[in-house]
């Protein structure tokens, strides 16, 4: 515990010594989250200082092993880290896709050669990775995917097209799913491999939404070669990775309904439409739907609660886990669907300061994409009913 | 407080399942409902209740209890759920002993909550007037008289009054709350057949009242009776997620086997939606289930909590219990077939203290809209 506090009271000073003012504000937007890469956007030039000095203790991934660059702390230290960094407000040095999705995935799966090429220029924030999973005709049924790698000796000659590619046109490298055997059922021949963006045959395209412009790309290969040490795993066993994976981005998608302001819906309602004498809002329908959110909203917040603290206790990841990303997105998605009725018309705003550059607007349809990205509502209600309830397939 | 059960609770709650799906399950239930004891429940098995110690497990060791808290207490009433056990559980230990504790006088502790923890008496608590259950709506039907009080008022829906020793009766004056403890020779009860076969009866009372039977009205006008309905009802959604995860898993075991156009129904996409979509719902229950008898024991604020866990359990016992005949068929719709039990249970037991809507409301106005 001694040590623990030790470990503390340093952390302190080195965090007051070098975390920039400029770095203890709140994030407020996109652009104020820092990403990293060969050529990092940057809003603010301490962004880079933060995260360079951050990086040189391994501490923008704390609890990775320092042999790739990571912190090496304990969950008892990152969590004295968190709650330091907290304690002035400093804000995240870096967040990434290779912090959260591919490096935990290349820590179980990749050889040793793989960990030490791409977890420490991940940890310095030096290389930005997009993830290249969903096809056009590969949504749901993502195991039909049809991009393919040709067995060229030393390396594979990958054709085919991506989309729904987060931040593609701003990653360095990508990693992707890829068929390299159609001969089995869909879910063998399937491979995960790694390859730079910058390699001849790559192009990506932007998708704007009904929300408006996106970070999502159309990403296209042709004739892309890929050495074969870029490999993870076996060949043919990439879908073990990509469902590994999906967990994992399900997990950070439910989040999303947890989310919400200082304020309730039914307290901004109450402020916007008036009361009556007793207390209730005056729209009494829009008032029951509302309370009818606010208490999914709690016994869901319950339900994260209780996951957590049983798998902190021993007892594992229960069934209600697998709920996460169905209820969660879900949830959003009428929270979003109220916050137009509680807001009314400047809700409708697209551009222009008055209406805030229309961004309830812009969230209110952006959300509509949670119950898809990631695995459908319906797909995660099959998966419910399958694996958790033991149905029977069709 | 965490959400996770320890290893003491894990016991507790398994050997309530194993005693109630031995002695006081499904099948005693339907013997019961086709002929019922007069009592209203089964002396014997309330004796074995009492033996193990459930009367007393939420009532603190200085009044006889063993001051286990109110979460063992919900495990137990969640498996007496499960069992659709019939007993005078709910009226004397979740409800009167709740009452008394948070705003009985000392003397009226020392007396009662012993005997309760010992299993010595059936008591109940009389609250409701009219078709819905409404603190706002309560008449004023107290007055003084000399040193004492009189009291006329009809009190509806007050479980296994037949039976009930006496009754803590929570009415009104033009002051305030009033609450009593008033022996069952001094009222008259009308017993009342209801949908769910259980004992449940009008409390007819007009009758004169000396100062001790008076409760702490201090504490019932400041928090106290709203803190222990708010109590009671965390209890009554325990026993409602009970009767909905029976419902649900004989549900499921139905979709498993029905056959029909050649396949088990359990592989139609229809019905696995509808069955995951509740799973799910379920799961929120037992989590704010369980947030509720925690932040009881806590000595936590219930307002924002009660009503939400009420409500929350009201819902979706009502949906899970629908759709257990929905999905179980055309037997679904017969008395043979025990899911229409649980419909039965269930709606009763949302009605009693306030039902979805009444909850709903005041989770909204305790929410500041």
């Amino acid at each position: 515990m001694s040590d623990l506090n030790t470990f503390r009271t340093e952390t302190r000073a080195w965090l007051e010594a070098n975390c920039p003012e400029s770095m203890r504000v709140p994030i407020r937007s996109f652009e104020d989250i820092y990403n990293g890469g060969r050529n990092p956007e940057i809003s603010h030039p301490d962004q880079k200082v933060w995260c360079d000095r951050m990086a040189e203790r391994g501490w923008t991934v704390p609890e990775w092993p320092q042999a790739y660059g990571g912190g090496g702390l304990s969950k008892d230290e990152a969590k004295v880290l968190k709650e330091e960094m907290a304690r002035i407000g400093a804000r995240p040095a870096l967040d990434s896709f290779g912090i959260s999705m591919l490096g935990p995935a290349l820590l179980k799966f990749g050889n040793e050669e793989q960990k030490l090429e791409h977890l420490p220029p991940i940890v310095r924030g030096e290389i930005r990775w997009c993830q290249g999973y969903s096809e056009p005709n590969a949504g749901s049924d993502l195991a039909s995917l049809a991009t393919r790698a040709e067995d060229k000796g030393d390396h594979y000659i990958v054709n085919g097209q991506k989309i729904w590619t987060s931040y593609a046109n701003k990653a360095d490298w990508i990693f992707c799913l890829v068929r390299t055997d159609s001969t089995g059922t869909k879910h063998e021949g399937i491979s995960f491999v790694l390859f730079d963006m910058a390699t001849p045959g790559v192009t990506t395209r932007p998708i704007k939404l009904i929300s408006g412009s996106s970070p999502f790309c159309e990403t296209f290969f042709d004739d892309v070669p890929v050495l074969k040490k870029n490999l993870v795993g076996e060949e043919g066993k990439g879908w073990t990775i990509a469902k590994y994976l999906l967990t994992h981005e399900r997990e950070m998608i439910s989040s999303f309904g947890a989310a919400g302001g200082k304020k309730t819906l039914g307290q901004r309602a109450a402020e916007n439409m008036g009361t009556d004498a007793s207390g209730r809002l005056r729209a009494g329908t829009l008032r029951s739907v509302i309370a009818q959110y606010q208490l999914d909203t709690l016994a869901f917040a319950a339900t994260m609660e209780k996951v957590t603290a049983e798998a902190k206790a021993g007892q594992g990841l229960g069934p209600a886990s697998s709920i996460f990303k169905y209820y969660g997105t879900e949830l959003n998605k009428r929270r979003n669907e109220l916050l137009l009725s509680v807001e009314g018309e400047p809700a409708l705003g697209w551009d222009g300061e008055e209406y805030n550059e229309g961004e309830i607007a812009r969230a209110w349809l952006r959300s509509k994409g949670n119950s898809i990205e990631g695995g459908t509502s319906e797909v995660q209600l099959n998966i419910v009913a399958k694996r958790v309830l033991g149905l029977p397939d069709a | 407080m965490t959400l996770v059960l320890n290893e003491e609770e894990i016991m507790l709650r398994d050997s309530a399942a194993g005693f109630l799906a031995e002695t006081a399950n499904v099948d005693a239930f339907r013997k019961h409902r086709d002929n019922p004891s007069p009592t209203g429940f089964d002396p014997a098995l309330w004796g074995s209740i009492a033996e193990m110690g459930w009367c007393g497990i939420a009532i603190d060791e200085a009044h006889g209890g063993l001051g286990y808290g109110f979460t063992g207490l919900g495990l137990i009433i969640e498996q007496m759920g499960k069992n659709l056990t019939v007993s005078p559980f709910n009226s004397t230990v979740l409800m009167a002993a709740t009452a008394i504790a948070q705003f009985g006088t000392e003397a009226q502790k020392q007396e009662w909550l012993p005997k309760i923890a010992a299993g010595e008496v059936v008591m109940s608590l009389a609250i409701q007037e009219g078709s819905h259950f409404d603190l706002d709506s309560l008449s004023t039907s107290v007055s003084m008289q000399g040193d004492g009080f009189a009291v006329k008022v009809e009190k509806r829906q007050v479980l296994d009054a037949i039976s009930a020793d006496a009754f803590v009766v929570v009415a009104k004056d033009t002051a305030g709350y009033q609450a009593f403890i008033i022996s069952a020779d001094q009222v008259s009860v009308r017993n009342q057949s209801m949908v769910d076969a259980l004992s449940s009866g009008t409390v007819v009372i007009d009758t004169s009242l000396t100062a001790e039977a008076q409760m702490d009205a201090n504490s019932l006008n400041n928090g106290g009776l709203e803190r222990a309905l708010d109590m009671m009802n965390i209890g009554l959604a325990a026993e409602l997620l009970g009767v909905s995860i029976e419902a649900f898993e004989q549900t499921v075991g139905y979709l498993r086997e029905r056959k029909q156009f050649g396949k088990v129904i359990g592989s139609f996409q229809g019905l696995q939606h509808r069955a995951a979509d509740l799973f799910a719902e379920l799961e929120l229950c037992k989590a704010i289930v369980l947030k509720g008898l925690r932040a009881v024991d806590a000595g936590e604020d219930l307002s924002g909590l009660g009503s939400a866990v009420k409500a929350k359990l009201a819902q979706i016992s009502q949906r899970a219990t629908n759709e257990g005949i929905q999905m179980h068929g055309g037997i679904g719709m017969t008395d043979e077939y025990n899911i229409g039990f649980f419909i039965k249970r269930a709606r009763v037991l949302e009605h009693t203290l306030g039902d979805f809507h009444y909850h709903l409301d005041r989770y909204a106005l305790q929410g500041g809209y």
